[in-house]
């Protein structure tokens, strides 16, 4: 601030005068109010705000007033920068703000750009779909039961009633290891989980076992050496067919949809007394009258046939140890692939297995 | 087994109009399942008719051929009652026979439509028609000549033929042998249609005698009951007459003559495997024993086979005449000359008869029955009914002999709580219903609460109250029987380890990798193409004695050649680049085999069923990754790059961390990676796997680009090592202190060591620590390398000074100058 004004000069004073003040403050508002950017706001900050600008010149002044006059002349001044200042700062807000609109303008891009610097990964449908059926029964309270593919005899044929003559073995052509009184197989089918199963757990026993398998079927359109299966164990008290059926009317509809149920036809596996087979209701035609005799998916019959099972035979009960008494048990089995066909529309067996990322990634990483 | 259905019926008394479709519908839910529902005469239409030949005139053309110009008299079916004229190239035929014609206007499988046209200046109108023509057999050196008798001229030709028939194929499961018969089916037929049933085995028969062939029988267990008659003066040019050929054909057997065809006739109607030797090759006595050391037989299908002491063989004085219930000799086969025929009609062990069958890789529809089990008690219903046939047909006599070796075993009463069925199936069946149920299938019943049923002689395979269930069950209808969803204690959910392996194909697929499923065969030229020395543990694998491929005998220990199959074939197919991961086991053989094969009477004791699981090979999980050709793609934001060596060791970090686990990269040499581009992976003191660049002649061999990125981890162990939730972290809300420093080490010196000496020396104020440029050049001298870190220090309780970040830092300068040399820039 400056000091008094020891060259006081009454002439100098006029600046002073009311009129005066004010017709400067207005210039210096209108100067600001005209600025149409950043730039000449800046021109007019100096101009009329800056250290050599009238107002401030004047505010100089007021020290050299006598005294008498000193306040008002500084309340004058005072109020007239004060005003200049907030249409100063009023004014950059909003060419500030303008600016920024212009510059987000000028910024646009092309949204529609592809993306994709990084390629997508994918799990394998199979994998999907053995998680998916799992989920189905773990949701139930169910357990998910595991055994290895390369697998004991004992384990694999006999501990399930299929003993070392029976022809039902040459219904499921095996892969064995060489030498061949090694007594192990490439597993014909998951059902030695359900062995494992009921030697390492006691009952009751819920489990659900999805797992590859092999055949020595060779590779084509609907066979594969290896192929995935999913097994159903239960064993507790009062366990009946109905149970069997229970179960499986229920993950045929969780998998397949409303009203997608199941039929049991009297069959053939040693290690289930009664057995059965599963068909579905056709999940394209329903059966429906009209439609059916059309069907390509079901040939006409209106079923689709899904699986195997029945009421765990109380041989392979006793063979692991469980009181066929006391116990009753069920157990089934279906294949994924198949399922999977089924559910995705897929028609060729051989694309599960060539590795194509087209095909897996069509499917994602999760359901 | 095929059914026609005119046959089942004439067993079963079915309703008349009881369509074809519904027949076979209630069948299948009784257990025996339709294959296929067969027409035969459905791809012929139009006339088809039955014709007598008239004139016959050979004609020479100059093609060589000789064709028959004919006159044909098919009665009105032409619709003027004159012969037609009919060009034939055939020539087994003269005039006077009975032949088939089909007429202009007919139309003949394949859509071959037939009209007069002009042939070998004739206008033939219409065809003589041979077996293959008609779809219905493969015979094409003849026309069908009808049996006198067969038909008038002018009559419909398909049912002589048996074309208005309808045959159900059924799929016949093990248990029900019994079925693999017209008695069977019919019986079930009946069954489940409440009709009346006339068993074809119900039949008066001679008593046996002392005057049939000589028959001892050496092995009663292994040939409990054998039968023999005699058929002589049979007229050798006889042949079948038209129906039973048709049936036999419909059946799905080819008719071959009148002695082979009423043996494979009976068989198909009772279900009793039959056996005719050529009576006048026979010499002296037959014996039934097993064969002996080193003996050797020349069994019907021409092949000369070594027997094992197992097998049961027929025999007379020349030795082995035949593999008793598989297959018969050479040397007593039946001719075109035979005139005299021992009928054979014996039961056999099933077992015995697997296991032969199984040795000699011989199938054959006798031993299909023999080894699932036949009605012991029928033999010389068969035999007598297999003597009527051949001499009605082909003349002769049946000799009054009658020779009957041993007894039918008869079945042991099973108990049966009379609630059982009702309990099993969950469906409320009345007690008169599980007495009749059991009383329709044959099974003899007695008591109240407590039943004791005797299977019929025909079901074999009925021993245990569940199967009698079964059966009580399948007769109420599995339609019945309610669904009801159990309801199971509280279950536990996924365990860790399922949950864990998810998480690895969440994350890996979240890294980009697309998952892949190979067969996990591999062979020497898979361990060739990977480069592999001679003695190269993952050499050593589990052998399989029946591979697909010879080149692929081995059970995998790694997943690499699929993964790596996969991706050339995704780059062949025009991918620019491909990451792709399998997770799956592979399997180390043990040396702690032969796996044992207990009983299953009971449960095998804790140190049987150790010794059990013991023998099976180690079975790990595993995972292998390819990364080949383009990793980041070019792109409008800027330009790409293709996958190398570091994408592999990113994926195992990003994993390791995904999982909460530490793992340690060390500079390794393995094939199939680079030499010097292979990461070791380490756990703590264990390797679980490699990672790196994938050796370039390994990337010609399977066409994938140089610098093709493979890993392969040990999926177990890594999961072994992830804890569970891991201790929660303090979070600093203190400032964050930087310091960046360059060291300048050997060229040899790892990037792990140096990282792993300044965190050592920069003590518990350092917070994180990352490596964020190498650089080379004369600038760091030769055999140098420059290493730029940033280290980031941060206190818990209050604002480092700049003094405590400085030491921090120095200490941690002067760790790595003391233990790797480095040199600060």
């Amino acid at each position: 601030m400056s000091g008094p004004n020891s060259d006081y000069d009454p002439v100098e004073v006029t600046p002073l005068q009311a009129e005066q003040v004010a017709g400067v403050r207005d210039e210096a508002l209108a100067a600001i109010a005209g600025a149409r950017d950043l730039a000449a706001l800046k021109q007019a900050r100096l101009d009329h705000a800056g250290d050599r600008s009238p107002l401030a010149l004047a505010n100089r002044e007021i020290g050299a007033l006598p005294p008498q006059a000193r306040k008002e002349a500084g309340q004058r001044v005072g109020q007239a920068r004060a005003a200049v200042n907030h249409a100063l700062a009023e004014r950059t807000a909003v060419l500030e703000a303008e600016a920024e609109e212009r510059l987000l303008v000028e910024e646009s891009v092309d949204v529609t750009l592809p993306s994709g610097r990084r390629p997508r990964g994918a799990r394998h449908p199979l994998t999907l779909m053995s998680e998916y059926i799992a989920d189905l029964f773990v949701a139930m309270g169910w357990e998910v039961a595991e055994g290895p593919v390369l697998e004991a005899e004992w384990l694999n044929f006999d501990a399930l009633n299929l003993g070392p003559d029976h022809p039902a073995r040459t219904m499921q052509d095996t892969f064995w290891t060489e030498p061949a009184d090694d007594h192990l197989v490439l597993r014909t089918h998951t059902s030695p989980v359900q062995a494992r199963t009921m030697l390492e757990r006691t009952p009751p026993i819920y489990v659900i076992c999805p797992g590859r398998v092999f055949r020595t079927d060779p590779f084509d359109a609907t066979h594969s050496p290896m192929f995935h299966q999913v097994e159903g164990l239960v064993v507790d008290e009062g366990i009946t067919m109905a149970h069997l059926k229970g179960s499986l009317d229920h993950f045929a509809e969780q998998m397949f949809g409303e009203g997608i149920t199941t039929r049991f036809r009297p069959s053939y596996f040693p290690f289930t007394e009664p057995s059965a087979e599963v068909d579905l209701v056709c999940f394209v035609c329903r059966g429906v009258a009209g439609v059916v005799e059309h069907c390509r998916t079901c040939k006409g019959e209106g079923w689709i046939e899904w699986g195997g099972c029945g009421v765990v035979n109380p041989r392979v009960l006793a063979a692991c140890g469980i009181d066929s008494e006391r116990y009753r048990g069920f157990a089934f089995g279906m294949g994924i692939d198949r399922s999977f066909m089924f559910r995705s529309g897929a028609e060729d067996l051989r694309a599960l297995f060539e590795g194509d990322v087209r095909f897996a990634s069509a499917f994602g990483t999760d359901w | 087994m095929r059914a026609p259905v005119s046959w089942i019926r004439e067993y079963a008394e079915l309703p008349p109009d009881l369509p074809t479709e519904e027949l076979a519908r209630k069948l299948t839910m009784l257990g025996l399942k339709l294959e296929a529902l067969e027409r035969p005469g459905d791809h012929i239409r139009g006339p088809l008719v039955v014709g007598r030949v008239l004139t016959v005139e050979a004609e020479p053309q100059k093609n060589g051929k000789t064709i028959n110009w004919c006159t044909v008299d098919v009665g009105d079916a032409n619709g003027t009652g004159d012969p037609q004229g009919v060009v034939c190239g055939a020539h087994n035929f003269a005039a006077g026979d009975l032949v088939v014609v089909v007429l202009p206007g007919g139309v003949l499988p394949g859509n071959f439509e037939i009209s007069a046209r002009q042939t070998y200046g004739h206008v033939s109108a219409g065809m003589i028609c041979s077996s293959r023509e008609l779809g219905i057999g493969d015979d094409h050196t003849g026309i069908i000549v009808l049996e006198p008798g067969a038909g008038e001229p002018g009559d419909d030709a398909r049912p002589v033929l048996g074309l208005d028939e309808e045959v159900i194929e059924f799929e016949i499961n093990p248990d029900r042998a019994y079925a693999l018969s017209l008695r069977g089916v019919a019986r079930e037929a009946a069954m489940g249609f409440g009709s009346a049933y006339a068993d074809p085995c119900r039949r008066d028969v001679p008593a046996a005698n002392a005057d049939g062939y000589p028959v001892r029988v050496e092995d009663p267990a292994g040939c409990p009951v054998f039968v023999a008659r005699t058929v002589t003066g049979l007229d050798p040019t006889a042949e079948s007459p038209e129906w039973l050929r048709t049936r036999v054909r419909l059946a799905g057997m080819r008719p071959i003559s009148l002695a082979v065809d009423v043996t494979n006739y009976v068989m198909l109607e009772t279900g009793r495997p039959i056996h005719g030797y050529d009576g006048d090759r026979l010499q002296g006595t037959i014996v039934v024993r097993r064969a002996t050391p080193g003996e050797r037989l020349t069994t019907l299908d021409g092949a000369d086979r070594e027997l094992s002491t197992e097998d049961l063989v027929v025999c007379d004085d020349s030795g082995a005449i035949g593999l008793g219930g598989v297959m018969g000799g050479e040397t007593t086969e039946m001719s075109a000359a035979t005139t005299t025929v021992v009928i054979e009609a014996a039961h056999w062990d099933p077992v015995s008869m697997f296991r032969s069958g199984k040795r000699h890789r011989l199938t054959s529809e006798a031993g299909r029955r023999n080894e699932r089990g036949v009605d012991p008690t029928i033999c010389e219903v068969a035999a007598d009914r297999v003597a009527e046939l051949l001499t009605t047909y082909g003349g002769g006599t049946v000799s009054p002999g009658v020779t009957v070796v041993g007894t039918p075993p008869e079945p042991e009463p099973i108990p049966l709580p009379i609630g059982l069925s009702s309990q099993v199936a969950g469906l409320p069946i009345a007690d008169e219903v599980v007495v009749a149920n059991l009383r329709a299938i044959g099974a003899e019943v007695t008591g109240d609460a407590d039943l004791a049923v005797t299977p019929p002689p025909w079901r074999p395979d009925l021993t245990d109250p569940y199967d009698l269930v079964e059966e009580v069950v399948r007769i109420v209808g599995y339609d019945q029987v309610p669904s009801v969803v159990p309801v199971p204690p509280v279950g536990r959910g996924l365990t860790r380890q399922q949950r864990l392996r998810r998480r690895i194909g969440r994350t890996l697929a979240g890294l980009g990798c697309v998952e892949v499923v190979s067969f996990p065969f591999v062979g020497d030229e898979t361990f060739e193409a990977l480069g592999l020395p001679d003695d190269d543990v993952i050499r050593h694998a589990v052998r399989l004695s029946n591979p697909l491929s010879s080149e692929k005998p081995l059970y995998a220990t790694t997943l690499l050649p699929g993964v790596l199959d996969a991706a050339a074939r995704n780059l062949g197919r025009g991918a620019t680049g491909v990451a792709l991961f399998e997770t799956g086991t592979v399997a180390f053989p043990t040396d702690r085999g032969p796996a044992p094969v207990y009983g299953v009477e009971w449960r095998p004791s804790a140190a049987e069923l150790e010794k059990l699981f013991d023998a099976i090979p180690a079975q790990p999980l595993f995972l292998a990754a390819v990364l080949a050709g383009e990793r980041d793609p070019d792109g409008w934001w800027g330009e790409g790059r293709d996958a190398d060596w570091s994408d592999a060791l990113e994926i195992v970090r990003g994993l390791a961390r995904e999982l909460g686990v530490d793992v340690e990269i060390r500079q390794a040499s393995r094939m199939p990676w680079h030499p010097s581009r292979c990461g070791q992976v380490w756990l703590g003191d264990v390797e679980i796997g490699h990672a790196g660049e994938l050796h370039p002649r390994v990337c010609r061999t399977y066409g994938l680009p140089r610098g093709t990125a493979v890993l392969e981890i040990d999926l177990d162990a890594l999961m072994a090592r992830s804890p569970e939730i891991p201790p929660a972290p303090v979070v600093s809300h203190q400032p964050l202190a930087k310091e960046d420093v360059s060291l300048v080490v050997d060229d040899s010196v790892p990037a792990s060591a140096v990282e792993a000496a300044l965190r050592a020396g920069a003590g518990d104020l350092l917070e994180s620590i990352r490596l964020f440029d190498v650089f080379t050049g004369p600038q760091v001298g030769e055999g140098k390398k420059s290493l730029a870190f940033a280290l980031r220090f941060r206190a818990h309780d209050r604002t480092l000074t700049e003094a405590e970040t400085a030491a921090a830092r120095d200490a941690a300068v002067s760790s790595a100058a003391r233990t790797l040399g480095a040199r600060q820039r």
